[in-house]
């Protein structure tokens, strides 16, 4: 989708505001690129609006009495508030969140990332999975308030060469495993597949370091990288479950991620 | 959920104080099982103490004291982390294989040493706050009290010593394997001072207090799981039999470790999982293997004489011949090194 309000970078005028608004940001956003239309966004959210970029006299007002970070309430409204920070996809994040709030509710609710999907809600369906500092956790059983400093990486985030960028503009490059799913028809319905893309994306590092499973054959072997049969696959991925039950199709599309060779899709007739 | 405090610890020392001036207060560290209780309301903390970055995360050789040569892992040191090291993998393989039995990916990423020792029962009438339990509220007058399970839909509760006030199990497979590896689990409490609990006396059977599930006080803080040096990385299983091929609590487990001379047992360790409220050393199987020949009937018989003390309820008498069988199949397994 192409949006007239995206253009490379940002004018000098946006990053001084930016700069003003946002100081701990500028630099992770000149360093990873931010979208026009994102900014014009977080202005608007920080009740800005479009003035602020073309008046420098708004800008001092905006500046002025705004709150220091895009995303925090006033913490009167919040009962045992915390403030965190902690990165999403690359971009540094700061807001404050009651105490109780999960990191899945903190993307969906206040971040505005509905990729990580909400299933049980309790830890049993896998559907919330996100790779926190290289490793897939559930973020419906990870408190918002204990990521501060952490990396976060959504399936927001797997894509490469964001909309917006200079050489790939507003076409992004898909994940090899988002591309496998999508050849390979790994779902129906879709509601577990971010959580099953997240999690095959760091089951194929775990694989790479050596990581054992239950199933693996001599637990004693030294570790090194682990080649995916069949049973393994099935076995790493148990905490994703698919009620469509796309399995056969998520372990083939794996299977060809980690392999890099093309993996034939069979189908029996029931007899 | 209800509303809590959140606050994090610096360190060891202001962690257990801080836990200690508060007795609603309680550690947050992995969150796999404590925030899903709380979500259910059957965990009412005002306060939780983030411990998860504490520094007690290492697994390390032990180069001195009783379990010289044994290796000590962090309280708070993932579960994967401890399934995967080189020593435990090669020294320990059956607690390697017991981590990995239980949970799946994701949450073994999340879980700590320390926590997965406390896990909570899986008890549907223990998790349902509508359902009466004595665990969730003992001695409770205003509403329904007594033991739901007793009477209840009971098939995946305990055969080995329950009590009339409660007949849930308790659901970790890690602590199966420790269990048989006689390992010792370190605490230190607001005072500084440090303790160790054998294994077996780390976890409770119910009796007339079902709420304790353990001789932990609270404040108390587990620093370290340490495993004595032994001879069993050779032959080893531990075996997992479940609803569902992964990613399910057992209905039996069996740790099972054998130390042999020529076609002799000069010592065995078998643990059961999923039949009672702590891991259940099989301590009458142990001892009629010991000094006879690693043989099918000899197995079977040891098997038999321990499931003779089961006591099943109404639906979980097929637990008693899957215990018989597994555990012979989980010395088989650990004879032959290979899982078919």
């Amino acid at each position: 989708m192409k949006d007239e309000n995206e253009t490379p970078q940002l004018t000098e005028d946006e990053k001084k505001l930016f700069e003003d608004l946002m100081p701990e940001d500028l630099d992770e956003i000149l360093d990873t690129g931010v979208n026009r239309r994102h900014f014009l966004k977080l202005l608007t959210l920080a009740g800005g609006g479009m003035l602020a970029a073309q008046s420098a006299a708004a800008e001092q007002v905006f500046s002025r009495s705004l709150p220091p970070s895009s995303g925090s309430l006033a913490p009167a409204t919040i009962e045992n508030g915390v403030n965190v920070s902690f990165k999403v996809n690359g971009m540094v994040r700061k807001l404050m969140v009651d105490s109780r709030m999960t990191l899945l509710d903190t993307l969906r609710e206040r971040l505005e990332l509905t990729g990580s999907k909400k299933g049980c809600d309790q830890g049993q369906c896998g559907a919330c999975t996100v790779i926190v500092d290289g490793r897939r956790v559930l973020s419906c059983l990870t408190l918002a308030a204990s990521c501060e400093g952490r990396s976060v990486k959504t399936i927001e985030g797997l894509a490469q060469g964001n909309a917006g960028s200079s050489d790939a503009p507003s076409l992004d490059r898909l994940h090899p495993m988002q591309a496998a799913f999508l050849k390979h028809d790994g779902f129906q319905c879709g509601f577990c597949t971010s959580g099953q893309i997240c999690s095959a994306v760091a089951l194929l590092e775990e694989a790479k370091n050596g990581d054992a499973s239950y199933v693996t054959e001599n637990i004693r072997q030294k570790p090194g990288p682990v080649q995916l049969s069949i049973e393994e696959i099935r076995e790493r991925m148990s905490g994703n479950l698919c009620r469509c039950g796309a399995y056969p199709n998520i372990v083939a599309a794996i299977q060809e991620v980690h392999s890099g060779k093309p993996v034939e899709q069979t189908w029996q007739l029931v007899g | 959920m209800r509303p809590f405090k959140y606050t994090t610890a610096k360190d060891v020392t202001s962690a257990v104080q801080q836990l200690a001036g508060n007795p609603q207060a309680k550690f947050l560290a992995g969150g796999t099982n404590l925030l899903d209780l709380m979500k259910e309301d059957v965990e009412r903390p005002d306060e939780l103490v983030d411990i998860s970055r504490l520094s007690l995360t290492q697994i390390r050789p032990i180069a001195s004291g009783a379990n010289q040569g044994g290796i000590s892992l962090g309280g708070l040191g993932k579960n994967t982390d401890a399934a995967n090291h080189p020593l435990v993998r090669q020294n320990y393989p059956l607690l390697s294989q017991a981590i990995l039995a239980g949970a799946s990916g994701q949450i073994r990423n999340m879980a700590t040493n320390g926590g997965n020792l406390l896990q909570r029962t899986r008890c549907p009438y223990f998790y349902e706050v509508a359902m009466p339990c004595n665990k969730r509220e003992p001695g409770r007058i205003d509403g329904p009290s007594g033991c739901g399970a007793l009477e209840g839909i009971n098939r995946m509760h305990a055969i080995f010593g329950w009590s009339e006030k409660c007949v849930a199990v308790y659901p970790s497979d890690m602590a199966v394997a420790l269990a048989a590896l006689d390992a010792v689990v370190k605490v230190q409490n607001a005072a500084g001072q440090e303790r160790s609990i054998p294994f077996t006396d780390f976890h409770r059977l119910p009796g007339d207090t079902p709420e304790k599930d353990t001789n932990l006080n609270h404040g108390e803080l587990i620093t370290a799981i340490e495993l004595p040096q032994n001879k069993f990385a050779d032959r080893s299983y531990y075996l997992k039999v479940r609803d569902r091929a992964s990613y399910a609590f057992a209905l039996v487990s069996v740790a099972a470790a054998l130390e042999m001379d020529g076609n002799r047992i000069v010592q065995s360790r078998i643990a059961l999982g999923g039949v009672a409220h702590k891991p259940w050393r099989a301590l009458k199987a142990e001892k009629m293997l010991v000094g006879k020949e690693a043989t099918e009937a000899n197995f079977k018989l040891a098997a038999a004489a321990e499931m003779a003390d089961a006591k099943p309820l109404e639906h979980n008498k097929f637990k008693v011949e899957l215990g018989n069988r597994s555990i012979v199949r989980a010395l088989l397994v650990a004879m032959d090194g290979h899982k078919s």
